[in-house]
């Protein structure tokens, strides 16, 4: 619910695509399809100032499912509303159709280039020249007004400690609780952690065919899991929570679980499935490792994401910005300059829950405006796809 | 007044240190969400972000943290110790008490 000066009416501005969907950066990306392209994509980002490259190990001899979700993943960085326009380079022409048409799809501007046949020079050369024009055209577009409910974002919390469950997530639960009652979509995710708490999502799933849909993908999860014979007692929690404080998975889980609010389930949605604007609260499938999150959010649609962080985590993401919000003392005395929300003194009482969502909430309008924060001034660039299974 | 440790709810099993305590510290032990104060006195050093006993609680006693079931203690502790790895474990891949009573304590946390 509304409260207060920054909830009503904040005042957005942002970069709105041909199809609508609204961005707060405005990138210009270049994208390679597979390993072999890295270079030629790296190539062209080295010489055309202001634009992105996102080179990644995959993209060859994938199939089924796990090929469906590299290219998902590679077509959802290239519609994301962050972005402009797109050249798109792979090592053969068929699938590098494949993904720059899906990113067509959007109207936004889009060039391709396959290197067999023109080899890596050529190919910089041409795509150079594309990226250059479309770099010019993305510096005379101006940002506009915009409202929080033309918005998706994400969320996800990282090196967790006692001190997320306590007071950060339940500060960023409160702030995400007033977006999506301002219409923002808010995607979360991290199966695995929900260990202990799983039964707490399925109930706020907003219809019985959801929650059916949710407790499929979790126990598909943790069938895998046994599966192999193994539990997740050596890596969940990790050594970083455990030091923190966290002793088991159901506590993580429920410290985690802070941090989505309050409000109903909306959509359950697969690996890096599209998200638009006005779904309210989604669930993600998607592992816990933050970098794997992140670039999985940010495919389906996120423009900004929300990280808090007990211990540390410094992830950041090439095109969304990642505001990090940390209550933890130590953690913003010794590693100050990777978080944006700092909020030791909720921990000890000198503020409450409603003050501490305001901040979080300042420093979210700010940087939806332009402000950069410190993962993308700290070239925080992870970009991780998620790989289902090995390639043929 | 600067909160020394906070309870999730008030009829939690364990609390959660928000600075470095040290064994003797006598605190008073609130929830953020309201409802009765606990008075504890600390029996050990326990880390900020690590758990307190809010009372005693025998070996295989299912512990209550966020009004929910976060494991099962593995020792016995008094109100005032020290809840982590070294007497507190998952009830997931928990294959039974006996399991869990000879399951080899990890490494402790903190520092």
């Amino acid at each position: 619910m509304p409260r207060k000066n920054v909830s009503r009416g904040l005042q957005l501005t942002g970069y709105r695509r041909p199809n609508g969907a609204v961005g707060v950066r405005n990138h210009v990306l270049i994208l390679p399809v597979d390993d072999l392209s890295n270079a030629a994509a790296e190539g062209v980002a080295r010489l055309i100032n202001g634009t992105t490259a996102l080179p990644h190990p995959y993209g060859r001899l994938q199939f089924g499912e796990d090929l469906e979700l590299t290219f998902r993943t590679l077509s959802g960085h290239g519609a994301n509303a962050n972005v402009h326009g797109v050249v798109v380079i792979g090592i053969e022409p068929k699938w590098t159709d494949r993904v720059a048409s899906a990113i067509a799809k959007t109207g936004k501007p889009v060039e391709t280039f396959s290197i067999e046949r023109h080899g890596d020079l050529n190919v910089i050369n041409a795509a150079s020249r594309a990226a250059y024009q479309m770099v010019q055209d993305a510096s005379e577009l101006r940002r506009e007004p915009i409202q929080v409910s033309e918005l998706v974002l994400s969320i996800k919390c990282g090196e967790s400690d006692p001190t997320l469950g306590l007071a950060g997530n339940k500060a960023q639960g409160r702030a995400v609780d007033r977006l999506v009652d301002m219409g923002a979509s808010v995607i979360f995710g991290e199966t695995s952690e929900l260990t202990g708490g799983e039964h707490l999502i399925a109930n706020r799933c907003a219809t019985p065919a959801l929650k059916r849909k949710f407790m499929q993908i979790y126990n598909e999860y943790i069938q895998m899991i046994e599966a192999k014979g193994v539990d997740l007692l050596g890596s969940q929690p990790t050594e970083g929570n455990i030091r923190g404080g966290l002793s088991t998975i159901e506590e993580k889980a429920l410290g985690n679980i802070q941090k989505t609010g309050t409000r109903p389930v909306n959509a359950v949605l697969n690996y890096a499935e599209p998200v638009k604007p006005g779904q309210g609260l989604v669930f993600m499938n998607s592992s816990s490792a933050g970098a794997e999150q992140v670039t999985l959010c940010a495919a389906g649609g996120s423009v900004l994401h929300f990280f808090t962080t007990g211990q540390g985590n410094i992830v950041g993401h090439p095109l969304i910005p990642v505001i990090k919000v940390s209550p933890n003392p130590i953690t913003c005395a010794t590693m100050s300059e990777h978080i944006d929300v700092k909020l030791p003194d909720l921990l000890v009482g000198d503020i409450n829950l409603d003050q501490a969502a305001d901040r979080i909430l300042d420093v979210f309008v700010r940087t939806a405006n332009g402000r950069l924060t410190a993962a993308e001034l700290l070239r925080h660039n992870e970009f991780v796809i998620t790989k289902l299974y090995p390639s043929a | 007044m600067a909160h020394r440790a906070l309870a999730h709810k008030s009829t939690d099993d364990v609390a959660v240190a928000v600075a470095d305590l040290k064994a003797g510290e006598e605190l008073t032990i609130q929830s953020l969400e309201g409802g009765k104060a606990h008075k504890v006195k600390l029996l050990e050093d326990v880390p900020l972000g690590h758990k307190i006993a809010l009372k005693d609680m025998p070996e295989g006693h299912v512990v209550i943290e966020y009004g929910e079931k976060v494991g099962r203690m593995t020792q016995a502790v008094q109100k005032g110790g020290y809840v982590h790895v070294h007497n507190i474990r998952t009830l997931r891949w928990d294959y039974g008490k006996a399991k869990a009573k000879s399951a080899k304590p990890r490494a402790k946390g903190g520092r």
